[in-house]
This record gives structure tokens, sequence and C-alpha cells, in this order.
């Protein structure tokens, strides 16, 4: 049965207009993401591929090609219209977490059921915000504001509130950057976790160490994509966290 | 985007700031407070001035003789000899909505009774007389159609009249001495207290207009005729109505009377507290622009503050009309909370002015909805362009914003 991929893109193309010269950041992409997909899309900084991110993620539209999401051509949909496909279709993780401060996890959770289309009751938006954030192991956490969570919880609320719409697609740009070894370990966890339940997840990086993680890597450079192929040696969030802890084990008993 | 999550939303940011929104809404505040005390205050003066007016009588027009001139001295309204029993008997026939005449004829003369002496106003009227004043008989009764028809020596007096004459005996059957005529008393007025001008109007003897003429002053023009309209709303037509009228029947070049209207009376005596309301409510809505512009100027500031969390908001989903309305909630929660205490400071500020200063003050409740709806108004108008402003950002850049 050949399933309808999640993203296609078809020849994008953006070019950013800034004074006299012209930027071309990205040259002709063209890729398909499969549902149930866990890509890395890796390079260099200045390789284009935060903008792809962006147009990815329907925060930006390209100057050339056609992108379809889920089937919808988005790439000619105007801001509004990209908000409620965000809304409906993709879930967001970002390298600074962006939570909001003085808000607490299970508020930061609901935040983007305030903007469906359909109205959700305030009794179904505690419901689907809880379970939510008990599918990322903070269930006991949701009282707690932004300043009183770690660096890796405030990224798993963040991973919550991304999830709780049911995206189509999970977008992550850089999710372990602020992250030390350790936590980034236990982050790739949840999204292997998540992937093997089925749900899509596409991660800009630029670390070689966390895009083993996922089973597919797409390198850019220059605009364009340079290599896309399946990662061989895939690495096991619960074995690699094994490891590290028999690690540190043995540095404290030298 | 659910109903109330905007005032939450609203709520949570300005509590947030407890101290700048409340410094954000003193503008507020103290502008319409200013409006609703100011308002109070006029309200109250000019309530008591329509109170006065009203004391005149109920939908009343006054037929005034002309000026009378000789050997260069002007008599006034009221002096010359024009106005006739006839003006007033055609008046009440001929002209429509006019449902009571008194013809009027008034001279100062000194009064006897029970020994004593006093000097009062001795004024000519109709039976009608007391029904036009909307003037209750406290005790006895009014003298009647008879009365005027027997040139009846009969009079009704006013309080004060009582007080000097009689003290707590009842005048009621007693007899009043007019330039040698014993008049019977009839009845007595209610007391009705100073009109508009200070002049105490409980001060009078009534007696038929047609004894007065007569008996006392033997004339035979009536210095006015007082005329009761139907309704409010017939005033003007009964005015305009009794012009028409005696300029026809007077057939004189220049009119030879003057008809003055209550209600003419009414916007001269209340045009003094009209100005003082405009001026105050110009020196008002100054401080609620002021009051504006620091809502605006705070909402900016708060926008570009929070401009990460606008880009965190769009890029879940929030469209720019959803991050608009955001901001212009709080604008107007800021602008209609300030408006709210301003209305309550207001309102305490009259009646601590009424307590100093003994004014009556009286709060609309109109002016309250007005107040409600212009704070919330300039909430708006304030908020909008920060709003707007906030609405337009590209989330990309706003996630970027440190």
């Amino acid at each position: 049965m050949q399933t309808r991929p999640v993203i296609e893109l078809a020849e994008i193309h953006k070019v950013y207009r800034t004074g006299e010269v012209d930027v071309h950041a990205v040259r002709g992409v063209s890729l398909d993401i499969l549902p149930g997909e866990f890509v890395a899309i890796m390079g260099s900084s200045g390789s284009g591929k935060s903008t792809l991110m962006n147009m990815i993620g329907c925060l930006d539209r390209p100057t050339g090609g056609k992108y379809l999401l889920d089937g919808i051509d988005v790439s000619t949909l105007d801001r509004d219209q990209r908000a409620v496909i965000r809304n409906d279709k993709i879930g967001f993780i970002f390298q600074g977490f962006n939570l909001l401060s003085r808000t607490t996890a299970q508020e930061n959770v609901e935040m983007p059921m305030l903007y469906n289309r359909h109205r959700v009751s305030a009794q179904e938006q505690k419901e689907r915000a809880r379970s939510s954030l008990e599918l990322v192991g903070l269930g006991k956490r949701a009282d707690h504001k932004p300043n009183q969570l770690s660096g890796g919880q405030q990224q798993r609320v963040a991973i919550a509130r991304a999830l709780v719409n049911k995206p189509s697609l999970l977008l992550a740009d850089e999710p372990t950057g602020n992250l030390d070894s350790q936590t980034s370990i236990e982050i790739m966890g949840v999204f292997q976790k998540l992937n093997e339940a089925g749900i899509t997840i596409v991660m800009v990086t630029h670390e070689l160490d966390v895009a083993r993680f996922t089973k597919r890597m797409v390198v850019l450079r220059d605009g364009k994509i340079v290599t896309d192929e399946l990662v061989r040696d895939r690495m096991d969030a619960a074995v690699e966290l094994g490891k590290l802890k028999a690690a540190q084990e043995a540095v404290k008993l030298a | 985007m659910k109903l109330f999550a905007p005032f939450k939303i609203a709520g949570r940011a300005l509590r947030r700031n407890k101290m700048r929104s409340l410094l954000t809404m003193l503008g507020i505040i103290i502008g319409v407070g200013s409006v609703i005390a100011s308002v109070s205050i006029t309200t109250g003066a000019t309530k008591q001035v329509e109170d006065k007016v009203a004391s005149l009588g109920q939908n009343v027009v006054t037929v005034f003789s002309g000026n009378f001139t000789s050997g260069g001295m002007r008599g006034g309204w009221g002096s010359a000899p024009t106005l006739t029993i006839e003006d007033a008997r055609a008046i009440k026939n001929e002209v429509g909505n006019v449902v009571a005449v008194s013809p009027e004829v008034r001279d100062r003369e000194q009064i006897l009774a029970n020994g004593l002496n006093w000097n009062t106003q001795i004024q000519g009227e109709s039976p009608d007389y007391p029904q036009i004043r909307d003037w209750d008989i406290a005790s006895g009764s009014m003298f009647t159609d008879g009365d005027v028809r027997s040139l009846g020596k009969v009079a009704v007096i006013g309080k004060t009249v009582v007080d000097q004459l009689y003290g707590s005996d009842d005048p009621v059957g007693q007899t009043l001495v007019i330039r040698n005529i014993p008049f019977k008393v009839v009845g007595v007025l209610a007391a009705k207290g100073f009109n508009l001008f200070g002049q105490d109007q409980d001060d009078v003897v009534l007696i038929p207009y047609t004894s007065h003429m007569r008996r006392i002053t033997k004339r035979t023009f009536v210095n006015s005729i007082m005329v009761q309209a139907a309704s409010k709303d017939t005033i003007n037509l009964v005015q305009n109505d009794i012009n028409t009228l005696l300029r026809d029947r007077h057939k004189s070049a220049e009119p030879d009377f003057t008809v003055r209207s209550q209600l003419e009376l009414m916007q001269m005596a209340t045009a003094t507290t009209r100005i003082m309301s405009v001026l105050l409510g110009a020196i008002a809505s100054v401080s609620l622009i002021v009051g504006g512009i620091g809502i605006m100027n705070i909402m900016l500031v708060s926008v570009t503050e929070r401009t990460r969390e606008i880009g965190i908001r769009m890029a879940v989903g929030a469209r720019g009309r959803d991050i608009l309305i955001q901001f212009l909630i709080e604008a107007v929660t800021l602008s209609l909370a300030g408006g709210m205490v301003g209305i309550a400071l207001g309102m305490i500020s009259a009646q601590i002015v009424a307590a100093t200063t003994g004014w009556p003050t009286i709060t609309p409740f109109a002016w309250i909805g007005i107040a409600c709806v212009s704070s919330a108004g300039i909430g708006i108008v304030s908020g909008f362009y920060p709003a707007w402003k906030a609405s337009r950002l590209d989330p990309i850049e706003a996630l970027r914003y440190e």
C-alpha cells in the first residue's frame, strides 16, 4: 500500500531580498518524508537548514517550488491560514524551550488549544494537557513553573505542548542545543519512544551524535541536499544512557 | 479562540506588573473621577435652579404688558396700560391647549389685622392662580369665580403674612384691612419659600383681580397675564399663539407686550451651570486623553517586552487577530478598571464636596454609563496601535528576539 508522504517538498527555493543583494538561502530542495519517519536535517550554519525548517514549519513561505503538508499545498497560504495549519498539523520544539515564564507547565501545554479552530472545553483542555505531560514523564510536575524545572524538564514540557494538538509532524530545532549530554540522550529517548508510537519527527541539528538517534539523515550544504541516507549505526537512547551511567559510576568508584 | 481565554491572559499579564498597571490606570482614574465629580456637582446645581424655576408653576406662559415711557422715564415691563381683562378672556377662549388663565394686578399696600400692620404685595388673581403656580392651599380654600364676578372682599394669604399678623392664630375667617376696606381671609397658602431671585414668595395677599382693579388700584389694565399650557410640549405653541392673538387684538406696529415661557426662563437660569459643566467637562476630557496616551505608551512597552511570547503564540497557531484581540483586551481591561475606580472616586469626592460646601450633588446614572463606555473606548483607541503592531510581528523574528 502506498502511503502518502507527510511532507512533499518539490524544488523548494527561498530567496531573501535584502537591499541590493539577493540571498539564495535554499536552492531547489526536493524531499519526501513518510509517516513514522524520524529525520535529522543537518548542516553547518549558513547551509540553509534553518530556512528550510521555517518553511517546513509553515512559519515562512518558499519563493519557489511546491510544498505539500499532509497533502495540502501550504506554499501559497497567507499568514492566518499558515497559523491555522501550524496549530493543527505541526508541533514545534525549540532550542531555547520557549515556554511562557511565570506560567505553569500545565498552562503552557494548554496554550496551543486556545487557538484551535474548534472549541475545546476547559475540562478537555485540562485532560489533554495532563495526559500529554504524562506521556513525557512530567505528570507530577504540572503545577511547576519553568523556573522551577530543569532544562531537560522544560524541554519535556515543550514536547508535551507540541504533542497536545495531535500534530501530523513534530518539528524540533536543535532540541538538545541547550542541554548537557545526559539530558540530551534522555530527550532523544523521548523522541525515539514517540517515534516508535508512530509520530513523524523532523529534527534540525548540527550535532552528529544527536543525529545518530534518528533513522534518516539529510545533509544540506549551500542550500542544497548533499546526502540523504538511512542511519546505519543507529543508537538506542536507553542503551546509551546505561553506558553513560556506568561510565559515571566508574569515575566515582575510582 | 475561546471567549474567556483572552481575559484570563490579560488579567495574568496585568497582575504580573501590578505597580505599572496601577500607575497606568491612574490617568484614567483621575480623568473619569474628575468627569464624574464635576458632572455630579453641576447636575446638582442645575437641579437646584430647575426646582426654583419649577416653583414658579407648571408649564407657565406669562404675558407682560409693554414698557411705559413718559417724559423720558421708562417704566419697565408691565408698566404700560396695554393688557386688559378682555385680552385674558380672549386667550382663554381662543388659544388652544390653554388650561388656566389668571390676569394679574400687583400693588404694595400697608395692611392691618389683629391690631398689627404689615407692608406686603397685594395680587389680584383669578381662582386659577394656585393651579397655575402649582401652589397648595394649606387651610381654608381659594376664592371662587363668583367672588371675581361680585368683586368679593375675600383674601387668600401667604405664610409670611400669617406669621406677621396672626402669629399662631388661625387666620381663616378673620378680617384683613386693605386701604380701609375689610377683606375676609378665606384661605392660607402653603409655604413656598424664596424664588430664584431671592424674593419671599410667601409674603403675599391674593384677592380677586376685579376687586383689586375696582376697589383698590382703580385701574383698567392688568400688569400681566399668567397662562398655563396643557403640557410641556405645547408651551411653545401656546406662546406663539398668544403672540399672534395679541398682536392682532392690539393692532400696533410695535408689539406692546412680551410673552415669556417657563422654558425660556429655565434656559436662562441654567445657562451658567451649563457653561460651567462644559468647562469642567473639557478639562476632564484632557485628563482622559492624557490617560489614554499613558495606556498606549505602556502597551507599546508591553508588546516589545513580550515579543518572544508573541512569537511562541504565533508558532503554535495564534493568528494575527488572536494577538490583536489579546492586547486590545489587555488595554481595555486597564482602562475599564481605571474607569470603574474613577467612577467610585468621583462619586466619593462629590459626596465630600456636598458634605463640606452644602451644595447638592447628583450623579446621574447615564453618566456612569457614559464613563464606562468612554473608558472602554479609550482602551480600544489607545490599545489599537500597539495591538496591531503586535499582530503584524513576523513569528520567525519574534522567536529570535532576546
